[in-house]
């Protein structure tokens, strides 16, 4: 595994050496010495490995494709944004917007995440270990969103196509989505989900949330309204 | 009661207000529509140049020569944006426009040696092809936005609001939400489809000095970064964006159009682009930014006389939309197929309107093939037609531009200086705190 130690060297030179790789570049590195700076390891297009070892800043990993990302510790604002593909792993706590707008791959946050959760994925997968925030999935569209533990109030609004599964309580839905019967398909996700992860649940406590596709036209009679 | 009184329309419930309450009563919906402001505002037609006689030079008509270069972008980036022209296409999707549109913009853009700019819904081949300098929007939404085509932008333009909608997101009617804009946004065919008012991934300007960074960070520092605001508290909003790390600001007033919102916010919310411009211009010098960052005007410029005033303004370049449609078609009584002119008036009326009038955008069924998904309606504007029609407005606009400012004594266009306008009307010299024609008097200047 190659070193690459923020504390010799800047953000901006680590991130273009990613850039400079082959796209096809399949070698494993560390980044040393992280001490929360912001953009690490964004844009990456080569199914490498990184390792950051440490606590992260905002948008790390940011529109990943094809790299492995591992986060030791926790990252700040929207981890893995706009992730096409590849897998991003948080070992610790994600603040904000986690996987927000992602398109595709898999963001598996060990701890808990916190508002926004989610908002606007386009078909990317997020597994969270803990709790998530408010307005999680916010104006989801594709993708699924896993979450072990609690969803705090205005979960899953303005959903569209995308799914949430929740283990532990939902404090309060958000406008138009709904709790939905759990079909097979749906514990088949769950697991495969799952087993992508080191979290071992029954497939069987997890709740469903879809939306009831009533805001999907636009209509006096819809709950345009509805306020959290 | 005489009967003078009896026919007295109320000013405060006017047929207009009447008929807005009698279809709210009906409905029980709010109206929506495309295009811009309606209403009277104060504008760039209340200002006159002081063209130049004894105690300027003048320069001789279209014959010597006026520069009209500019360069976007010199702040932070590798590669700034150089154009041949100061005036832009603005920011419109493709889902709102149809992809002959988009062609024919892109087209002419580039005959032009200037730059369009994507929309929401990201970024089309055809428009990557067919533009040479093209700006790549991230929007709220981040609709079909990816890094690949991020990498092959020539700019970004961080869009957080609209001069016609500032505060509110887009909308996109299910007509227009076809197969291909459908695959494109992640959205299910037919569907009404939302827009989001704020982004997902940053909410403050704090926030955004750093997905700034990122931006960079992803391509690596070559292309300029812009920040789109919609005009209402313009002031703060341009410093702000400044402080976030911005190369270019772009100020988009009121009268700036949209493929669809709601009519309140059209007529209600934000501040006319006259007033915008100099306040944006004031932001940037107290800061000591202007000339470093870079201000694009947009918002109801139609003409060569509102480009060159708003350059004499402070502006550095303007973007044109509604009227960049205008001129391949949008409210015409026909279209041209070949060389015949086909009426299209039924199809207006079918609306519920008349050439001319038309702000349908919304509904997908431009009867000019403009604003529209549908495949027989779009073929209506084909592209090379449209590529021919927009490049004579921009060359036209062009030389009405550079005609004034030689006559101001002006060998460049960017020379142009707010000393060589004044206002016809008060609200125009206090907007623009220019004084009133034929007198000294800014109004809410103090004399010294």
């Amino acid at each position: 595994m190659e070193s690459l130690d923020l504390a010799a060297q800047s953000v901006r030179e680590t991130n273009q050496f990613f850039h400079d790789l082959s796209s096809s570049d399949t070698r494993e590195f560390e980044i040393l010495h992280p001490n929360g700076a912001h953009n690490i390891a964004v844009g990456l297009d080569a199914p490498v490995k990184v390792h950051i070892r440490g606590h992260a800043g905002y948008f790390i990993a940011g529109m990943n494709k094809q790299a492995e990302v591992t986060i030791h510790g926790n990252v700040g604002w929207s981890v893995a944004e706009n992730m096409m593909s590849g897998v991003v792993r948080v070992n610790g706590f994600a603040s904000e917007c986690a996987g927000s707008s992602g398109h595709g791959g898999l963001l598996i946050i060990n701890g808990d995440a916190s508002s926004r959760c989610g908002i606007s994925m386009k078909g990317t997968s997020i597994v969270v270990g803990g709790n998530v925030g408010h307005m999680s999935a916010f104006m989801a569209q594709a993708g699924y969103l896993l979450i072990c533990g609690d969803a705090d109030h205005g979960l899953g609004d303005s959903l569209y196509e995308a799914v949430i599964y929740v283990r532990g309580k939902i404090h309060g839905l958000g406008a138009d989505a709904r709790e939905e019967q759990m079909e097979e398909s749906d514990y088949t996700k769950v697991n495969e989900l799952l087993e992508m992860t080191e979290f071992n649940y029954d497939p069987k406590e997890f709740k469903r949330v879809a939306s009831a596709k009533t805001l999907y036209h636009w209509s006096p009679n819809s709950k345009q309204f509805a306020v959290l | 009661m005489n009967s003078n009184q009896s026919r007295e329309e109320s000013f405060s419930y006017n047929q207009k207000i009447l008929n807005y309450i009698y279809q709210a009563a009906e409905t029980g919906v709010y109206d929506i529509r495309g295009l811009g402001a309606k209403r009277h505002l104060p504008t760039f037609d209340d200002l006159v140049f002081l063209t130049a006689s004894m105690s300027r030079y003048p320069l001789e008509g279209y014959r010597e020569k006026c520069e009209t270069k500019t360069v976007l972008g010199t702040r932070h980036a590798k590669k700034p944006i150089e154009l041949d022209i100061p005036i832009t296409i603005a920011g419109m999707s493709f889902g709102a426009l149809s992809a002959n549109v988009k062609e024919a913009i892109g087209r002419a853009a580039t005959e032009m040696g200037t730059s369009t700019t994507t929309g929401d819904g990201g970024m089309t081949q055809e428009e990557r092809q067919s533009s040479k300098i093209l700006v790549y929007q991230v929007l709220p939404s981040r609709y079909g936005f990816n890094p690949d085509d991020l990498r092959k932008a020539d700019a970004i333009e961080i869009v957080v609001g609209q001069g016609a909608k500032p505060g509110g997101g887009g909308m996109l009617l299910g007509l227009k939400v076809g197969e291909r804009v459908a695959e494109m946004r992640t959205l299910p065919e037919g569907i009404d489809q939302r827009s989001a008012c704020r982004h997902p991934d940053w909410t403050g300007p704090d926030d955004l000095a750093i997905k700034i960074l990122e931006l960079r960070e992803i391509t690596d520092w070559e292309i300029p970064i812009y920040v789109k605001i919609g005009a209402t508290r313009v002031k703060d909003d341009v410093k702000l964006a400044v402080k976030s790390g911005a190369d270019v600001v772009v100020v988009d007033g009121m009268q700036g159009g949209t493929a669809a919102t709601q009519e309140t916010f059209i007529e209600h919310a934000g501040i006319p682009t006259l007033p915008a411009v100099r306040l944006a211009v004031e932001a940037l010098q107290e800061i000591d930014m202007f000339g470093k960052v870079q201000l694009i005007l947009s918002g109801g410029i139609r003409t060569g006389a509102d480009a060159a005033k708003a350059l004499a303004l402070g502006a550095d370049a303007v973007s044109l939309g509604q009227a960049v449609l205008m001129a391949l078609g949008c409210n015409s009584p026909h279209y041209v197929d070949g060389d015949e002119n086909v009426d299209v008036t039924s199809e207006y009326q079918a609306l519920e309107t008349t050439p001319g009038y038309c702000h349908h955008c919304h509904t997908g069924r431009c009867p000019v093939g403009v604003t529209t998904q549908l495949p027989d309606l779009e073929k209506r504007m084909q592209p090379e037609w449209g590529a021919r029609r927009l490049t004579n407005y921009l060359r036209t606009v062009t030389m009405e531009m550079t005609t004034l400012a030689r006559a101001c004594g002006n060998s460049n266009v960017h020379h142009l200086e707010r000393e060589d306008l004044v206002a016809l009307t008060v609200e125009a010299a206090a907007m623009a705190k220019l004084p009133l024609a034929g007198t000294d008097w800014i109004p809410g200047e103090k004399k010294l």
